[in-house]
């Protein structure tokens, strides 16, 4: 990727060693790319993530459409450092680059009755081998309610290891959610939605028992198939991978508060 | 087919059936020391469906030779390699089975049980495993004396009920809309059928030999 001036944040997770570049770029879910998880990195090349737009529509003041290179400079680009637990029961730590959601939400307007946003991914045959190759209701949707995407943990997110993003990981641009399984985190998004109700998302179409709209990492909560309460560490040797799962992904004193009243156990 | 060529031939079925064991073992010991990425990035997950497609390939194969030998009946000396393959398939089921036991739930037995009795596609993997056991048991020679053809032969039909345990725990330990188990079940799926088919086919044919006189009196 092209190289991104950043600047540090205090938002950054610290202690953590950080996962090798290989993996990151080598091991994803994408399924617009293949099932597999070599997909992504095989077919993502033919994406062309220039030029791009984002469309904002729904509830905002006026409808707008942003360029991939006004969003690049709307805020300084920091490195964040946050853990990704992916709900199939693995994690990497990754020196994500971006802003806040909530400094692009506040340019989008949004009206007082915008309780949820919604991000598509782009759906395009022509440079997705994927979409034929599952059954998942195309586009790639999901969604977040409003504090969530206000909060400041919620990245923004152009780039990963100081550079923009591999097309794998979600170039041009993408979202961030750290203490949410990964597949909450849109990748390639072209479009963001402010709607009233909650919106319907693609792995919660797809299986709803397995994949909740909140879908926050808890140990507490078991997938139908498998625990939740340890992950393996990608990159490290096999013996030193396993390691127990911390609530909200261990981010709980900054989002725990959001969920203050819910049962985790029904909204999972 | 004379039997050194068919002692050739095992030999090499020993080695086609060990070789990925002992590769697969070599890049886990990598992986468990100097070269992390030897298994790929995600170690246990390779280790699983390495040891999982395996038994599942080798328990299909086990159970093409009699439709093949009816089929083609120059090739009947194959039943003499349905043993063998049978208890590879079993060799790899135990190593699959010894991955969850180890690397996924850590020898703790309250994990397993919390599992078997709550996760169906683990109910199914095992109930696939465990009905290979009295297969492998009654695997000798010595035993098809005893048990007297008609049972022993009864008993082993067992098989054909493991491979499709063992197909179901495959579809369902796979995320929802993914297909990879596609393949092994339609080539089950065909020697399931093969077996009816084949019969009436034959049955068919004879009556049909019978039948001809008349018609062309």
């Amino acid at each position: 990727g092209t190289k991104l001036d950043t600047v540090k944040s205090p938002l950054s997770t610290t202690g953590e060693d950080l996962t090798p570049y290989q993996y990151i770029t080598n091991y994803n879910n994408f399924y617009e790319f293949g099932v597999e998880k070599g997909d992504p990195a095989k077919n993502a090349g033919r994406m062309q993530t220039r030029p791009w737009t984002v469309t904002v529509e729904g509830l905002v003041k006026k409808p707008k459409t942003f360029d991939i290179d006004t969003l690049l400079k709307l805020r300084p680009q920091e490195e964040r450092v946050y853990r990704l637990r992916c709900v199939e029961a693995w994690s990497m730590v990754i020196p994500w680059v971006g802003y806040s959601l909530s400094e692009f939400i506040k340019e989008c307007e949004p009206l007082g009755n915008a309780k949820f946003v919604q991000f598509l991914t782009l759906a395009d045959r022509k440079q997705m081998p994927g979409l034929s190759q599952s059954s998942i209701n195309w586009p790639y949707s999901e969604g977040l309610r409003m504090d969530e995407a206000m909060n400041p943990l919620t990245l923004l997110c152009f780039g990963l290891y100081g550079e923009t993003l591999p097309n794998q990981d979600g170039a041009p641009v993408r979202i961030v959610v750290p203490w949410k399984y990964g597949f909450k985190s849109a990748k390639s998004i072209v479009k963001v939605r402010f709607v009233e109700k909650q919106p319907h998302t693609a792995w919660n179409d797809q299986a709803s028992n397995e994949y909740g709209f909140y879908s926050n990492v808890n140990p507490n909560v078991d997938h139908p198939r498998w625990s939740q309460k340890y992950e393996r560490r990608i990159g490290e040797p096999v013996f030193k991978q396993r390691r127990a799962t911390l609530m909200f992904n261990g981010y709980g004193d900054q989002v725990a508060s959001l969920y203050n009243g819910m049962d985790l156990r029904k909204y999972y | 087919m004379p039997n050194r060529l068919i002692v050739f031939l095992k030999v090499l079925v020993h080695i086609a059936c060990l070789a990925p064991v002992m590769w697969l073992a070599w890049k886990f010991w990598q992986a468990s020391t100097t070269v992390p990425d030897a298994l790929g990035a995600d170690p246990i997950a390779a280790v699983t469906f390495f040891t999982g497609k395996g038994t599942l390939r080798l328990l299909v194969t086990s159970l093409a030779i009699t439709p093949v030998r009816r089929l083609i009946p120059k090739l009947s000396w194959l039943i003499r390699f349905r043993r063998m393959l049978g208890l590879y398939a079993f060799f790899y089921a135990c190593l699959h089975l010894l991955t969850y036991v180890w690397l996924y739930s850590n020898f703790s037995l309250s994990a397993m049980i919390n599992d078997i009795t709550r996760r169906r596609f683990i109910t199914a993997g095992l109930t696939a495993w465990m009905l290979l056991v009295p297969l492998v048991l009654t695997s000798t020679t010595w035993s098809i004396r005893k048990l007297g053809g008609k049972r022993w032969q009864a008993l082993h039909r067992l098989a054909y009920v493991s491979a499709i345990a063992g197909v179901v725990h495959y579809w369902w330990g796979v995320k929802s809309g993914v297909r990879t188990p596609l393949t092994i079940t339609l080539v089950l799926g065909v020697l399931l059928l093969a077996r009816p088919v084949l019969t009436y086919l034959f049955k068919t044919t004879r009556s049909r030999q019978v039948k001809a006189q008349p018609a062309q009196l």
